[in-house]
């Protein structure tokens, strides 16, 4: 328990970092730093399927935000409504904290889920489905329709980025912004 | 500091690449075909397989990984390989309903074993790779339009 919560300072410490600081490769490094933390916990909590899946996309997601986006002048306000911002914050952070002090007092205690499903996946599932890992006998095969779900998110959002960076579409993006710029 | 970059980097970097780049792909295909066996699966597998060429073209330069893999032939396999994943669902309704594991489950602790669950596997990394580098090479192609444009001005 003692290093899972050491992870968990370090990844909060690298999240304040990333917000606070100045230049944009220190900010992305440091989300990077937070979500190899976030996989060491899953690798902690014996979950190696979601620690490869979580070490994977959050490589490919860095590499994606330092290549195509890190060198362009994106627009960057500092200033503003900062009282009013700050006093949204709160309230939101309040209202969080109320629901989330409600509903924690109902969760299981941690490491001993209810299990009332998952009981019968850990008891049938090799039997039924053939598979040794039983994370893919559920993704694959009890849950297949969710993860056509997730297939079908996924192609949605392939289809949405490459029809905003389209030839056509790009070239009015690229006026828009130089009129605002002059 | 773009034309540098359409060349690649440095031949350090480029002598590394060409000796792990093909590493990289086949601990992807290996992560994709033991999905049901070992930790891993289809989306795991497919990124990885995906960042392979996204090394190669951030060493080598985007025309040598566009070369090797166009971005008409990774819309093509997105496409495809998302239908080919309904149609497996589909097949299911030979015998009984929708996504049943038709095939024989085989002998356990097997690479053919598990009926669909493999062949659902290859289908969804095939999908998931070829979505993200589709992703990757539209934002890198659209990175260098505006510089070049304003460099004329």
């Amino acid at each position: 328990m003692l290093e899972l919560y050491i992870l968990l300072v370090f990844m909060i410490i690298g999240a304040i970092i990333a917000i606070e600081v100045n230049d944009l490769l220190s900010s992305v490094v440091a989300v990077g730093a937070v979500g190899l933390g976030l996989s060491i916990v899953f690798l902690i909590l014996k979950a190696p399927d979601v620690a490869i899946t979580q070490l994977v996309v959050e490589i490919l997601a860095l590499i994606i935000l330092i290549r195509a986006t890190l060198r362009k002048d994106l627009p960057f306000s500092t200033s503003g409504r900062w009282l009013l911002n700050t006093l949204i914050t709160i309230c939101f952070i309040a209202v969080a904290l109320l629901v989330a002090g409600k509903c924690f007092n109902d969760l299981p205690e941690f490491g001993y889920p209810i299990m009332r499903v998952a009981s019968t996946y850990l008891k049938e599932g090799l039997a039924k489905t053939g598979a040794t890992n039983l994370v893919a006998a559920v993704i694959l095969d009890y849950r297949a329709f969710d993860t056509l779900g997730e297939a079908t998110v996924l192609f949605t959002a392939v289809i949405g980025v490459l029809a905003v960076v389209r030839k056509v579409g790009r070239k009015k993006i690229g006026e828009k912004v130089r009129e605002e710029d002059e | 500091m773009s034309r540098e970059r359409e060349k690649g980097m440095s031949i350090i970097v480029k002598t590394i690449t060409r000796l792990t780049v093909g590493l990289i792909l086949l601990y992807g295909i290996y992560i994709l075909s033991h999905g049901h066996v070992t930790p891993g699966g289809g989306f795991a597998g497919g990124i990885i397989i995906a960042l392979s060429f996204v090394h190669l073209m951030l060493a080598y330069g985007k025309d040598v990984a566009l070369a090797k893999l166009p971005k008409g032939v990774t819309s093509f396999l997105e496409g495809t390989a998302a239908i080919a994943f309904l149609s497996i669902a589909l097949l299911g309704f030979m015998t009984g309903y929708f996504f049943l594991n038709f095939l024989s489950k085989g002998e356990e602790f097997r690479l053919f074993s598990a009926g669909i669950i493999p062949l659902c596997n290859i289908v969804i990394s095939i999908k998931v790779g070829a979505g993200l580098f589709a992703i990757f090479a539209a934002l890198v192609l659209l990175k260098f339009e505006p510089e070049k444009k304003e460099k004329r001005k």
